[in-house]
């Protein structure tokens, strides 16, 4: 029997029963739309995680100091101090690191800041005029603040959007040159970086950067040069390895350490942090997947339901196709066809639904842009959609293995 | 028992049935059903096979059918020994070899008239021209202006005509006919019959199965079967088809 008639057979079957057919349509439809929804809202976690982590910079590598340990008992990451503007001046010297544009000092420090009858808190860093370029800040409005405030400790501040929107009303123009107070020192306003837009896990708004010198001698009394971390720039994507390579390396000379596994510090790439999320967030994305699959698996299990009732109600009709010559393969054929389509209209169904619904939630940004918008991937789409087809031949089997094995004469008595 | 004619002697046989049995197993019962029937029907031949409830005419027929195999014994059916044959091989003989007619018309419902008749030539495989070969056996029957419809849309004697165009559409070597007078009132009885009659008349063989005398005056030749065996076999004037 030709393809064709089979399927011809099959819509026909399933057009008897429509209702029955397009409830059990729909048990796939939900387990198809579940499955491209829930890993695309895992895809566009992933997705927004990654542009976070790109806009923290083009290709940067951070250097921290390593654990404190004071009397053999950590005292947390980071929480070394071994990192000195010596350490800056030789990754920024282009005879010992070729591959490094630019390394800037960053020491944070606290960030309480008040205008007039407005307060704040931002997390507050001393650095260089270089930190806007490293860190992929533009200046909206007035400009970072120069060599000359560096070096002259100046108590200028350049601040983020979202310092503006809570001290000065959203206007950038308006917060220039007012002078605001940071842990109740005046620091005069002099740039604002333009926004990066960047919502959800860690405002890269809320900002306020100062003249490292500044925060040394003034936010934090005096108590050393602290760098709390550097961040160095590599030319190019492919030579953030070998600049990450040549900071190790000129970082072991500067603290005279031989034994790299012995280091005072730790570098960690964008590439590195990307590795991480993007394991955590493939993890995300499968869990979510695997618990819309159950419900793909229970759509099935609908199929095959259906189709042992369709079976049985169609014994006699069995029995009617085997007298006129149907082969045990034909009859096979039209109930696994028949299960197969319901399963495969299901799933393009689904399709449609999934990445409809998941292009709405994009579009729509609920919860007041929380959510990371979902992202639709093909390979997800095209699983489904496979595995709901083969879903349809596996709960078919059964029930049109059962009806193929009938005997006709039993199933021409059957009423 | 040999009480054929000479005519049909000399006709080559459609059905050889050599001593057939057949022995159901009803839990730890075994109901002798057959109890070693010969049958030779030739071609061209309209044979009724009468007989009680319980006499064994339902396996015999579809023993006849290829739907059952005999226990014991040689069926030959249009040259082909049909013991020999596998599941599909029978699947195949029902196809193009029987066609069948029965009770209960046993339509596809929610199939058209032409697409109930057609059905036979999908399973034989044939593409090309099944339409027109499906509307030309509706026309043999008288129905190709009722092709459209559906079983539940025609009467008893319509539904009855379409199936007996669906069991020519093949060409078969036999019409089978189980009771197809059955659920049907006197009027499209006699129909049925007639057309049966001129069918046979065309030089097909017709098979008819049925308990009622007034069926069996249109056949040629009549067998009666009382407890799985033969107990007679006779020809008969046929009745008058105007009757």
């Amino acid at each position: 029997m030709k393809l064709i008639e089979a399927l011809a057979l099959a819509v026909s079957g399933l057009n008897a029963n429509r209702l029955r057919s397009a409830l059990t349509v729909l048990g796939i439809l939900i387990g198809v739309a579940a499955v491209i929804l829930l890993v695309a809202v895992g895809n566009g976690t992933s997705v927004q995680i990654q542009n976070q982590i790109q806009g923290l910079g083009s290709n940067i590598v951070y250097i921290y100091p390593s654990n404190a340990k004071v009397g053999g008992v950590s005292q947390g990451f980071g929480s070394g101090q071994t990192l000195t503007q010596a350490d800056v001046d030789a990754l920024n010297d282009k005879t010992q690191a070729p591959d490094i544009v630019t390394a800037i000092p960053v020491s944070q420090t606290a960030g309480i800041m008040v205008y007039q009858n407005q307060n704040w808190f931002a997390q507050t860093s001393g650095s260089t005029q270089d930190f806007a370029e490293v860190r992929n800040y533009d200046v909206a409005a007035g400009a970072m603040f120069t060599d000359s405030d560096l070096r002259s400790a100046a108590k200028v501040v350049v601040i983020g959007q979202t310092v503006v929107d809570n001290l000065f009303g959203g206007d950038p123009n308006t917060a220039l040159d007012k002078t605001i107070k940071i842990q109740r020192q005046p620091f005069r306003v002099v740039g604002v970086f333009a926004s990066k837009g960047s919502q959800g896990l860690g405002n890269q708004d809320n900002i306020a950067i100062v003249p490292i010198t500044a925060a040394w001698s003034y936010l934090q009394g005096g108590r050393g040069k602290n760098i709390s971390q550097i961040v160095i720039q590599a030319p190019s994507p492919d030579a953030v390895k070998t600049a990450q390579d040549e900071a190790t390396q000129v970082l072991l000379n500067q603290h005279k350490i031989g034994d790299p596994s012995l280091a005072d510090f730790t570098t960690q790439s964008q590439q590195d942090i990307l590795n991480s999320a993007t394991q955590i967030t493939g993890i995300l994305t499968a869990v979510l997947g695997a618990i819309a699959g159950i419900s793909l698996v229970v759509g099935g299990i609908g199929i095959m339901n259906i189709m042992l009732v369709t079976v049985t109600e169609r014994t006699r009709e069995i029995g009617i196709r085997k007298a006129i010559g149907a082969r045990r393969s034909d009859i096979l054929l039209q109930f696994l066809i028949e299960s197969m389509f319901l399963s495969a209209f299901g799933g393009v169904l689904g399709i449609i639904v999934g990445t409809g619904v998941s292009d709405w939630l994009a579009t729509a940004r609920i919860a007041s842009g929380q959510f990371p918008p979902p992202v639709v991937s093909i390979p997800s789409v095209l699983l489904a959609f496979g595995v709901s087809v083969g879903i349809g031949l596996f709960f078919g089997i059964y029930p049109a293995n059962r009806a193929a094995g009938l005997h006709p004469i039993e199933a021409l008595r059957y009423e | 028992m040999t009480g054929q004619t000479a005519g049909v002697r000399q006709a080559p046989a459609m059905i050889e049935l050599e001593d057939i049995t057949k022995v159901y197993r009803m839990g730890s019962v075994a109901v002798h059903a057959l109890k070693g029937v010969s049958l030779r029907v030739g071609a061209g031949e309209f044979v009724a096979i009468m007989g009680a409830s319980g006499s064994g005419k339902t396996t015999l027929m579809n023993i006849i059918g290829c739907l059952d195999l005999p226990t014991t014994g040689r069926y030959i059916l249009d040259g082909v020994d049909v013991r020999r044959l596998n599941d599909n091989q029978l699947a195949a003989i029902r196809n193009l070899k029987i066609g069948f007619v029965f009770q209960s018309f046993n339509l596809i419902p929610r199939s058209t008239a032409v697409h109930n008749v057609e059905m036979p030539l999908i399973y034989a495989g044939v593409n090309s021209n099944r339409r027109q070969l499906a509307m030309a056996a509706l026309e043999a029957v008288g129905l190709a202006d009722r092709a459209r419809h559906q079983p539940t849309e025609l009467s008893g004697g319509q539904q009855q005509r379409c199936a007996i165009a669906r069991a020519l559409v093949t060409e078969p070597a036999i019409l089978l006919a189980d009771e197809p007078t059955g659920n049907l009132d006197s009027e499209s009885s006699g129909e049925i019959m007639k057309l049966l009659v001129q069918l046979n008349s065309e030089g097909r063989t017709i098979v008819l199965i049925t308990h009622e005398n007034d069926i069996a005056r249109f056949a040629k030749r009549i067998v009666r079967l009382r407890d799985g065996l033969v107990v007679s076999d006779a020809p008969q004037q046929r009745a008058e088809v105007s009757a």
